[in-house]
């Protein structure tokens, strides 16, 4: 059984499963944009395995990376919404 | 960020999937040191991908115990973005960049998803089939959800079960495909017996009625997120509210790095011989790298390329040879009877993107230009994703063909694809 | 094919960035104009090219049409579309050392005499104005009216201005011969036809001199690499001072910090030269130099992802100065050629001594130090 960890998403705090795709967690707790696009759409995960790009978040102040190759832990700090 | 350092091993695999996993067993048990490259979590690939708190389906996991008996390395979060025969590949992973050196490469990266553009694909929530699959094998909750799993080929049936199974409201399955297309390749189906009892058990798992043939999604509509989906039949439309929209159209091969490697093309399939060698010398390459056939062949084809990137191999014991044709042969059958139906050309609206990274949407497509000129004069297919997700689409569209690949591949940042160059600055 | 019932008062051969601007000009004063590629419209070095509109003085002439063709660009720019993504971000040339600042200095009169607006930046002003520099740089010459754009889109953009006054446009049509009078064509899986005009202006850029041997063109090779969006990180174009100085790598390769921000938050980083002939391949050591150079001077580049790199080919000159104006040896020809890495800057001043020579007019500027016979005659070259 795997540990739950804690990341911050957003500036909020959320028990996840460590070792669970980022993406897969921020979908769990219901995000639904996970970036914008360039003409200001809301974006969210497509492939799953790292090719579309549209899960991109800002992790650690790092942007553009692709949530779904991320696993969740201990102590990651997510932003969504940023390009 | 770090510098970078090289590794030398006797085969370098990419992909850690089912042709990747049976191509670094063979070379490894035939006492090749061997490593095997994936940007997953986990072994497995896609197809062999399971939830943490499950196990891998029985075959995958024969063949990891297998693997780990070998001395075969894997390298994880791991992606290739640059290589070059003798120069080696530049993976970068977790702990930093890496030249992997190897004089046998096997190039087993899979395959994609291919997804048409329709009227409100871009909302979240809607994803392809293979990525939602990926998603709740990750920990996605579908639970009391509303899903359509729509698109073509032989994925839809198995996910729509899964999903169902995790407790989701299966609200129907659409495929593309005309019964009588299907009816013929049940038929063929006779050969495969374990294929036909799956389909069944899949089947058993949703609601009656639910798999509609000849059946595709026209629109999805939401704001912020898919709220609800238009399904066609013919000339017959039904609106279903919807909270997750599984949407693909099929597999096409990953062949970029491939391409990178100077290897032969045709049709968007690595051309390779009868033990898997690609035109580079030293590079192999198997599974649906070479045409999209499923688990089956991949595996047998891993097989024979691991054994001929480990010696000197050019005759392949019959019993592989008869597994991997057979697989083709099912692959064959499979394309023929999941072909996309002409109408699906026509989904896309003039105002519906089709370039996701670029925002481009249809109407800015001009068809009498060339594929290179859509991407000069719009940025079609030139954003992160370059290419993979529109290239299939724009070829589908307009009959461009995808065009040069250039690295690095997969975005790295430019501190990671140069280790080596960009050593720490004193910031002031 | 057949032979065009109304001859064209002008052929144009090259719809890149040079040849749109010149069937432009041409058609802006009254002339009938063809404009043929045997691609698209800037599908050639046009396309590959960073979209510095840049004021560039290593000699008077360089000077006089750099900084004209920039205020016909900034004329332009309130009609540009929005696809152009014209925008006058400046150019900060950066100095590493206080020599080299003492040289921006004088660099700066020189600029100021000819009309064009610049300002010295100590360390501390260029710090502030360009915060993600490394630090300790002796400071920068800033030339604020500078632009940069997309250049697919302008050259465009000229040839709907064009074709607007009338001019045509025949994409996917190969000039295989300028002839006396006109030109043979082949478009694509046709058959070889002829197009009459009395004028012919060789526009092809790095092709040029196969339709005129003789054209003292040479493709010089040069990396791009672009990243992903990171809009903030740099306000100007970013070109180091010091370029000479870094200049010759190996194998006669040369490499120069020029960093560029685009409108769509992307940076454009490069940049190379190397003479090896058409080998479009990405050369590792050189692209290496370049990133080394740029990640020198601008550290957080090597935390921006990078999404893709190219090649292209400037079409270089002996002189570095491009090749604007008739070539005598046959009739009606003129070439508009040779501008090397200044192709985007001097296209509509290029455009401008094209459609006055045609017109046998006066042009703005002297046409005299671009006049292409100036290759043929042994010691002609000592012109500024």
């Amino acid at each position: 059984m795997a540990a739950l960890i804690e990341i911050v998403i957003d500036g909020e705090r959320h028990q996840v499963v460590e070792g669970m795709p980022l993406a897969a967690a921020l979908l769990r707790l219901g995000v639904t944009t996970f970036r914008t696009s360039v003409q200001g759409e809301p974006r969210a995960p497509v492939c799953g395995m790292g090719t579309c790009f549209e899960c991109r978040v800002t992790v650690a102040g790092r942007a553009h990376q692709r949530s779904c190759l991320i696993p969740c832990s201990a102590g990651l700090i997510v932003e969504t919404r940023h390009a | 960020m770090s510098n970078a350092h090289t590794v030398e091993f006797d085969v370098a695999v990419v992909g850690g999937g089912p042709a990747g996993i049976a191509a670094a067993t063979r070379a490894a048990e035939h006492g090749r040191r061997v490593v095997i490259i994936d940007s997953g979590i986990a072994p497995g690939g896609q197809i062999w991908r399971h939830a943490q708190a499950s196990a891998p389906p029985r075959i995958a996991q024969q063949w990891l115990t297998r693997l780990s008996e070998t001395s075969a390395q894997w390298m994880l979060q791991a992606t290739v973005v640059d290589g070059e025969v003798q120069r080696g590949l530049t993976v970068i992973g977790p702990e930093g960049t890496v030249r992997v050196r190897a004089p046998r490469m096997v190039i087993a990266t899979g395959a994609r998803e291919l997804f048409i553009p329709f009227p409100g694909w871009t909302l979240p929530n809607v994803m392809g089939v293979g990525g939602a699959q990926a998603m709740l094998k990750g920990g996605m909750a579908v639970r009391g959800k509303r899903v359509v799993v729509a698109g073509s080929g032989p994925l839809l049936l198995p996910v729509a079960a899964a999903m169902a199974r995790a407790g989701a409201r299966i609200i129907g399955v659409a495929e593309q495909a005309s019964t009588r297309r299907l009816g013929a390749f049940a038929l063929s189906l006779w050969s495969h017996p374990s294929t036909l009892v799956a389909a069944a058990r899949y089947r058993a798992a949703m609601p009656l009625n639910a798999y509609r043939t000849q059946t595709w999604v026209e629109r999805a509509e939401g704001v912020g997120r898919v709220e609800s989906v238009t399904l066609r039949t013919g000339n017959r439309r039904q609106t279903e509210s919807c909270d997750l929209l599984c949407c693909s159209y099929g597999l096409v091969p990953g062949i970029d790095l491939a391409r990178l490697l100077g290897c032969g093309i045709d049709g968007g399939r690595v051309i390779v011989d009868g033990v898997q060698a690609t035109t580079v010398p030293g590079v192999f390459s198997a599974g649906e790298t070479t045409g999209v056939a499923g688990e089956a062949p991949a595996i047998a084809e891993g097989e024979i390329a691991g054994l001929a990137a480990a010696s000197s191999m050019t005759s392949v014991d019959p019993a592989l040879r008869r597994r991997q044709q057979a697989g083709r042969l099912f692959a064959d059958r499979l394309r023929e009877a999941f072909r996309l139906h002409a109408s699906l050309r026509t989904l896309a609206a003039p105002d519906t993107i089709v370039c996701r990274c670029e925002d481009v949407r249809l109407r800015d497509l001009d068809p009498s230009w060339t594929g290179r000129q859509a991407k000069l004069y719009t940025r079609a297919g030139m954003g992160p994703c370059q290419g993979a997700v529109c290239g299939p689409a724009l070829e589908h569209l307009f009959t461009w063909s995808a065009g040069s690949v250039r690295p690095p591949l997969l975005a790295p940042s430019l501190g990671a694809w140069m280790a080596d160059v960009t050593k720490t600055q004193p910031r002031g | 094919m057949t032979v065009s019932s109304r001859s064209p008062d002008v052929i144009v051969v090259g719809a890149g960035v040079i040849g749109a601007a010149c069937a432009a000009a041409l058609s802006l004063n009254g002339l009938r104009v063809m404009l043929l590629d045997a691609d698209f419209a800037g599908g050639g070095s046009t396309g590959v090219a960073m979209g510095h509109i840049v004021v560039l003085d290593d000699s008077d002439a360089q000077l006089a049409l750099t900084a004209r063709s920039r205020t016909l660009w900034t004329e332009l720019a309130p009609g540009l579309p929005r696809d152009c993504e014209d925008e006058r971000r400046g150019t900060l040339w950066i100095a590493a050392t206080d020599a080299e600042l003492a040289a921006a200095r004088d660099r700066g009169r020189v600029l100021a005499m000819h009309g064009v607006e610049t300002a010295i930046l100590n360390e501390r002003e260029l710090a502030r104005q360009e915060p993600h520099l490394r630090a300790g740089l002796a400071g920068a010459l800033f030339v604020p009216d500078d632009r940069v754009l997309y250049p697919p889109a302008a050259t465009r953009h000229l040839v709907r201005l064009a074709q607007a006054r009338g001019a045509t446009l025949r994409e996917g049509c190969a000039v295989e011969a300028i002839v006396a009078g006109g030109v043979t064509v082949r478009e694509r899986g046709g058959a070889s036809s002829t197009i009459a005009s009395a004028v012919v202006v060789n526009a092809a850029g790095v092709d040029a001199p196969i339709l005129t041997p003789g054209l003292p063109i040479v493709p010089r090779k040069g990396h791009l690499i672009i990243t992903d969006r990171y809009p903030g990180l740099c306000s100007s174009q970013l070109v180091e001072l010091g370029y000479l100085a870094s200049a010759h790598g190996a194998g006669g390769a040369s490499t120069a910090f020029n960093v560029q921000p685009r409108a769509t938050g992307q940076m454009l980083i490069g940049s190379s030269r190397e003479l090896v002939g058409r080998d479009r391949g990405i050369n590792e050591p050189v692209l290496r130099a370049m990133v080394r150079r740029a990640v020198d001077f601008l550290p957080d580049l090597a935390n921006c992802s990078i999404l893709r790199t190219w090649t292209g080919f400037r079409p270089a000159t002996p002189d570095n100065l491009p090749l604007i104006g008739r070539w005598d040896p046959i009739d009606g020809l003129w070439i508009a050629a040779g501008h090397e890495g200044l192709g985007i800057t001097t296209a509509l001043a290029t455009a401008e001594i094209i459609t006055a020579g045609i017109l046998s007019q006066a042009s703005p500027i002297s046409p005299l130090p671009f006049s292409p016979m100036r290759t043929m005659h042994p010691g002609a070259a000592e012109l500024n």
